[in-house]
């Protein structure tokens, strides 16, 4: 049987773009057919999940059940009631298959966990969304079927961007005008076409043929100041132009795909490497993400903290939540000590980033600001976070721990 | 005080300048406000006007110039 991973290959290219046609020219006549959209959504899933990888399958179906009764219970519940510790608890309840699935790896020497299937975070990012916004009382028409069609989505289901149910019920309730189908459908092809130039060309060309040779001489050139050499350098660059073209070009064909549907799923990436410091860069790198833990974690954080006088300043609260944020991100990636050491690293650097804003607002007139200091800026910001790719890499890992 | 001034004086706090003249400025453009600023801003709303804004309703967008700060205020009081 047939199995893929998603935008994988030619074919599933090609399977793709039939399968659009009846849905555009549906949606340039003003209709939206639910029931083909959900036929094709079960075909391309059952394309990802099922042959030999039908165990993740079931998988899903069972996870999808159990998230479907929490967030529907939830919504029930909430209409009546709102207690804290019911809302927390039903929060830690859906969190629950992901920590297992992030937790296994670490307390099997490296066996995936059986509950595990190709995104499974981006799930539970959706679906933890979900449950708050209910808290908060801004989503109140919760309702399955749409919940079921906001996580099944499926140019998004495997890794994002993560969008958010208000925004996508909006979309999928409505059909755009024709003038802006159409435009969507022109920005869904070219993203789509840059995704190829991305992912096809320039992702294969550091990550399949520079990376691996980059490696074999970083692992022969081992033995000074530890075990550091050129190679590893020129490996920290490869690796941070791999993930990026691999990850941006992934990110246009979800996106891309979505604007065919008349689904304005939002961007992942936004020139991240242009940023002048680090904190612009978290709003222009896997933005979904980072939005996700900006207001789901950072903010709510602070303000709880802020409620209750936890921490005598503003500053000390937005500094340990930066750590704290950060941390949780990097524990999401996996157990590893580079993912939680990446974590960490960003936490730091966002501190020491606030500080320097501050210390720069503050001295104004001494500080220089011209195109040299921009461009210097730049420069450093994008070592920063290529420091912090080669660290997320795991390769140290290899480099001073194996024989 | 009228909610104007009031989110006015806020925001002064906050940010450290007087922003009534550049009422269609960017605050989160400008490095004025952050997410940390944000909270902040939502938490004086609360106990200076009563105004009760969830996080889950601050979507920045909305947000972001002290026009469409007083407008939403305004709107929600």
């Amino acid at each position: 049987m047939l199995s893929f991973e998603p935008y994988g290959n030619p074919t599933y290219f090609a399977l793709l773009g039939v399968a659009m046609i009846p849905l555009m020219i549906g949606l340039l006549y003003g209709k939206r057919s639910r029931l083909y959209e959900t036929l094709i959504s079960i075909f391309f899933l059952v394309l990802t999940f099922g042959g030999p990888k039908w165990t993740q399958g079931i998988a899903l179906i069972i996870y999808i059940l159990y998230e479907v009764a929490l967030t529907w219970g939830y919504a029930v519940y909430r209409k009546q009631k709102n207690s804290g510790p019911v809302f927390y608890l039903l929060v830690i309840l859906a969190i629950l298959p992901l920590t297992i699935v992030k937790v296994t790896p670490a307390v099997e020497n490296g066996q995936a966990s059986l509950i595990g299937f190709l995104g499974i975070s981006y799930l539970t990012f959706r679906a933890v969304q979900t449950m708050m916004e209910t808290r908060d009382g801004t989503l109140k028409n919760y309702q399955v079927m749409t919940f079921l069609q906001f996580m099944l989505f499926f140019p998004t289901i495997s890794s994002g961007p993560i969008d958010r149910y208000r925004r996508f019920e909006h979309d999928y309730r409505t059909v755009p005008s024709r003038e802006k189908y159409l435009g969507m459908i022109q920005k869904g092809i070219r993203y789509i076409f840059v995704g190829f130039l991305y992912k096809f060309l320039l992702a294969y060309y550091f990550g399949t043929i520079l990376m691996p040779k980059l490696q074999v001489m970083a692992m022969h050139s081992r033995g000074g100041f530890m075990d550091l050499s050129w190679p590893v350098l020129g490996y920290m660059y490869a690796y941070s132009a791999d993930l990026f073209f691999d990850f941006a070009g992934y990110s246009l064909f979800a996106v891309g795909t979505s604007y065919l549907m008349g689904i304005e799923t939002p961007m992942n990436f936004k020139q991240p490497w242009r940023s002048p410091n680090i904190k612009d860069f978290w709003n222009r790198w896997h933005i979904t993400l980072s939005f996700w833990f900006r207001d789901f974690i950072y903010m709510r954080l602070v303000f709880w903290f802020m409620k209750h006088r936890i921490f005598k300043s503003p500053r000390t609260t937005a500094n340990v939540t930066y750590i704290i944020n950060m941390l949780v991100m990097g524990f999401w990636h996996g157990v590893t000590w580079y993912y939680i050491t990446y974590g960490l690293f960003h936490g730091v650097a966002l501190v020491v980033n606030d500080a320097w804003l501050r210390y720069k607002k503050k001295h104004r007139a001494s500080v220089p600001h011209n195109g040299f200091t921009q461009i210097f800026a730049i420069f450093l910001t994008a070592n920063l976070v290529c420091f912090s790719f080669l660290i997320f890499s795991g390769f140290l890992n290899t480099l001073w721990f194996t024989k | 005080m009228d909610v104007k001034e009031t989110v006015l004086s806020i925001l002064s706090d906050l940010t450290g300048n007087d922003v009534s003249g550049a009422m269609d400025d960017n605050l989160f453009d400008s490095g004025l406000l952050d997410s940390m600023g944000s909270v902040q801003l939502l938490l004086q709303l609360q106990s200076q006007l009563g105004v009760n804004v969830p996080v889950s309703e601050f979507e920045r967008s909305e947000w972001d110039t002290p026009n469409k700060i007083i407008a939403k205020v305004e709107s929600l009081a």
